[in-house]
């Protein structure tokens, strides 16, 4: 749905990473990156479409605790970096 | 009556789905741990009676997300399937879901089915299916995964008798078809001419070999050379191996739209409650402390008790027979050899089942996740891993288990890092050792009115080693040349009230790997060990006349001079000959020959130090007053220095001696094992033992 909405109108939205999320916040993993995801990731439920919520930073903001798809999980910083979001603006 | 069939199943599923507890409900205590042929990854098995005329042997396979594995627990899952050889292949495989995680779940099934092996889904924790408002239409289900699919609760013990019986009913249909053949939809062309190599094999377990790089038995030569040619383009491969997860989880979606329905609105959030707690910045890691302040608070507390009865248990067996038997060699090899050493075995149990019971709940209930995630950015700036915490906690009863448990960190350099800093906790077996000294250089006095200074003394040995641990830990980051990827992703699963049966499986399982492993080592040990203190070369056989002729003339008692014999003897013996001839390396340390029997009979297990002092200050077996042994000890006095043996700068050279060096041959045969290769454990050995020795002779060196 959202990513409907975001080919309609992509200036309601701009591009980011999981890193850049906030805590509570909300994006959808978006198709770009779909190379560089490990595959362990994309396995867990990473997937292009999914929506992520960031739950928690440990300290440093290292590593990240997410919610995509039902999947809790966490990761780390560098990997969350290379895992691109649609972001609303 | 028909003949009775036994039916091998692998039981295979995601990590915090239920497995184990389905594994114990299906098994009870008639299950064995075995080893993998090739790789010492544990191999759970266990009977289990399916109905009149069937019987099944259950392999628990590691939990694993997918089939393509990451770590070396979830290689064992792909090389046990994709293995073709009647004797060791399952029959059947029994995949386990849970209920919640759904989709999930069903990747990992996907792959299975595609492997064309007769299997059955059991999709757990039904119990908690209202609660959570979910709903399933198994019917439909079944008919759209073409398998049988059983809604069971492996904790209220519900729906266990529909498997049994859907697991004969799939054993005997013994159809099995792929459930997305999703590689066609990716590349034609490309399956077809990899299909076309083996007609003995499906389609995905092609792919999967020449993915994971895994060939078995069954492969000819031929074959493997034409997969090989297949590995050629990396990229490609990694953009088949995307495209196949993604085609699976359409699938997936598509059958569970149907099929799975989840009420939202009923959904409960005590997850997020209790992780805004333990994941917190601060109240995380307060809450981390306690935790483990309670641990090792219990292990000292409740363990002392069962400790000090097992203890006490064996002297009096060994004086008992010793009184009873007819003296001789036996008897003496029994007494003084066997006995005591598997009771210096047995008196670990209470404090590594303890730990482990500790450590079993707390994997249990879903927090050990949420200490990896707190410690790991902690743990990875030493080279180490979220996942190392698990390891080192475990390092303080044994090192042997904690050597083990660093099998799920998947990066290799990560792995072994953990792995050679793991001795420097303090185990269990330095405990005898500590108390002893401690107790013989460190006035009971207390500070600030309260805290015991001994306590203290030991609570900072423990400081030592876990501090040890992590500087070394960061010296080999620096230092050891090794390329490995560290991808780090670890689920963090619902909370869950822990099984109390299998937190009581783990435990028996744990301390049985202590008991058979360790344990063989140290009372094979004790029993050479006697024997080298009791016999010797010719001047050991006339030591007793000798001495009985030399002091004839003082008015000694009767067990005096037995006592003075005993101490004569072992000077003569070969274990004291051994302990004069290194006392040249060891006088700068403060230590002298006695010291040194005691070190060389702890060098491959460090608990016999105390027994070995015990006996060089013979006391007499069937008189098991430590006080006395203590006594002894304080009042000795060394021949080179004419000081007390044990004063306070050779006691504090001896606690630094062995908080670090390398004295247990159990944990090195299981470094050996787990790195595959005598470089490491040898490296352990050498490094900490010079650490070691360095270490106390500037301590000596300062304080004396």
């Amino acid at each position: 749905m959202i990513l409907n909405t975001y080919l309609c109108h992509p200036k309601l939205f701009f591009l980011s990473t999981i890193a850049s999320l906030l805590k509570g916040e909300i994006g959808y993993i978006s198709e770009e990156s779909l190379d560089e995801i490990p595959l362990k990731l994309l396995e867990m439920g990473c997937l292009p479409g999914a929506e992520v919520q960031l739950i928690q930073l440990a300290p440093l903001k290292d590593p990240i605790y997410i919610n995509v798809n039902g999947s809790h999980l966490a990761i780390r910083k560098e990997t969350a970096a290379i895992i691109k979001i649609i972001k609303a603006h | 009556m028909a003949s009775n069939t036994n039916i091998k199943i692998a039981l295979i599923g995601n990590p915090n789905t239920g497995k184990t507890l389905l594994f114990n409900q299906l098994t009870g205590l008639n299950q064995k741990v075995g080893n993998y042929p090739g790789v010492t990854v544990d191999k759970k098995e266990g009977k289990s009676k399916l109905s009149a005329t069937h019987t099944a042997t259950i392999t628990d396979l590691p939990g694993t997300y997918s089939i393509n594995p990451t770590s070396l627990d979830e290689s064992i899952v792909l090389k046990t399937l994709l293995k073709k050889d009647i004797k060791s292949s399952p029959d059947v495989i029994l995949v386990v879901a849970d209920a919640e995680n759904l989709k999930r779940n069903l990747l990992l099934f996907s792959q299975i089915k595609d492997l064309e092996i007769p299997t059955v889904l059991a999709i757990n924790m039904i119990d908690q299916m209202k609660k959570k408002g979910i709903s399933i239409d198994l019917n439909a289900l079944q008919k759209e995964l073409n398998t049988e699919v059983i809604l069971i609760s492996a904790k209220k013990n519900e729906g266990i008798n529909d498997l049994k019986a859907a697991i004969i009913k799939c054993h005997v249909a013994a159809k099995a078809s792929p459930l997305c053949a999703v590689n066609h939809k990716i590349d034609a062309d490309y399956f077809d001419r990899l299909k076309e190599i083996s007609p003995n094999h499906s389609i995905y377990e092609l792919w999967l070999m020449v993915t994971q790089n895994n060939y078995p038995d069954s492969i000819t030569k031929e074959e493997k050379e034409n997969l090989l040619a297949f590995k050629s383009d990396a990229s490609k491969l990694k953009k088949y191996q995307h495209k196949e997860t993604i085609y699976r989880y359409q699938e997936i979606n598509r059958i569970l739209k149907e099929t799975y329905i989840v009420d939202k609105t009923k959904a409960t959030d005590l997850r997020g409650k209790l992780d805004r707690i333990f994941t917190h910045k601060i109240f995380g890691y307060f809450f981390f402390f306690l935790i483990l302040l309670l641990i090792f608070q219990s292990i000292f507390d409740w363990a002392s008790l069962p400790m000090d009865l097992i203890d006490g248990t064996f002297a009096d067996i060994s004086s008992y027979l010793k009184r009873e038997l007819s003296p001789g060699v036996l008897t003496d090899l029994l007494t003084d050899g066997i006995i005591p050493g598997i009771g210096g075995v047995l008196i670990f149990i209470p404090q590594i089942a303890i730990l482990f019971m500790f450590i079993a709940i707390l994997e249990e209930t879903g927090y050990m996740s949420r200490v990896v995630f707190l410690m790991d950015k902690i743990m990875r700036r030493f080279g180490m891993n979220g996942k190392s915490v698990i390891p080192l906690i475990s390092g303080t009863a044994c090192a042997i288990p904690a050597v083990m448990a660093t099998r799920t960190i998947s990066s290799w350099k990560e792995r072994l890092i953990t792995i050679l800093v793991v001795p420097f906790t303090t185990c269990s077996a330095r405990l005898p050792v500590y108390a002893i000294l401690i107790a013989l250089i460190i006035p009971n006095k207390k500070i600030f009115g309260f805290y015991s200074l001994q306590g203290f003394t030991l609570l900072m040995l423990y400081v030592l080693g876990f501090a040890t641990a992590i500087l070394s830990a960061y010296i080999l980051q620096k230092t050891l040349k090794i390329k490995s990827s560290s991808f780090f992703v670890v689920e963090m699963p619902n909370y869950k009230f822990p099984s109390v049966k299998n937190v009581f499986f783990e435990v028996v399982e744990k301390t049985k790997a202590f008991v058979l492993g360790a344990g063989k080592i140290i009372l094979a040990l004790s029993v050479v060990l006697w024997f080298l203190a009791s016999n010797g070369p010719d001047s050991y056989n006339n030591v007793e006349q000798n001495i009985t002729s030399e002091i004839s003339n003082q008015d000694l008692s009767e067990d005096e001079l037995n006592q003075k014999i005993a101490s004569a003897k072992l000077e003569h013996s070969y274990i004291g000959i051994m302990g004069k001839s290194i006392e040249p390396a060891i006088k700068p340390l403060g230590y002298d020959w006695k010291v040194g029997i005691a070190l060389i009979t702890s060098f491959a297990a460090r608990e016999v130090f105390v027994g070995t002092l015990a006996t060089i200050y013979s006391v007499e077996n069937d008189d098991e007053n430590t006080s006395t042994i203590k006594e002894k000890m304080r009042n000795d006095i060394n021949q080179n220095t004419g000081e007390k043996t044990f004063n306070f700068p050779v006691g504090v050279s001896l606690l630094v001696f062995y908080a670090f060096a390398m004295q247990c041959m159990a944990t090195l045969a299981i470094v050996k094992k787990e790195t595959n290769t005598w470089k490491w454990p040898l490296i352990q050995l050498f490094g900490m033992s010079g650490l070691a020795y360095i270490c106390s002779f500037i301590v000596y060196q300062i304080l004396s």
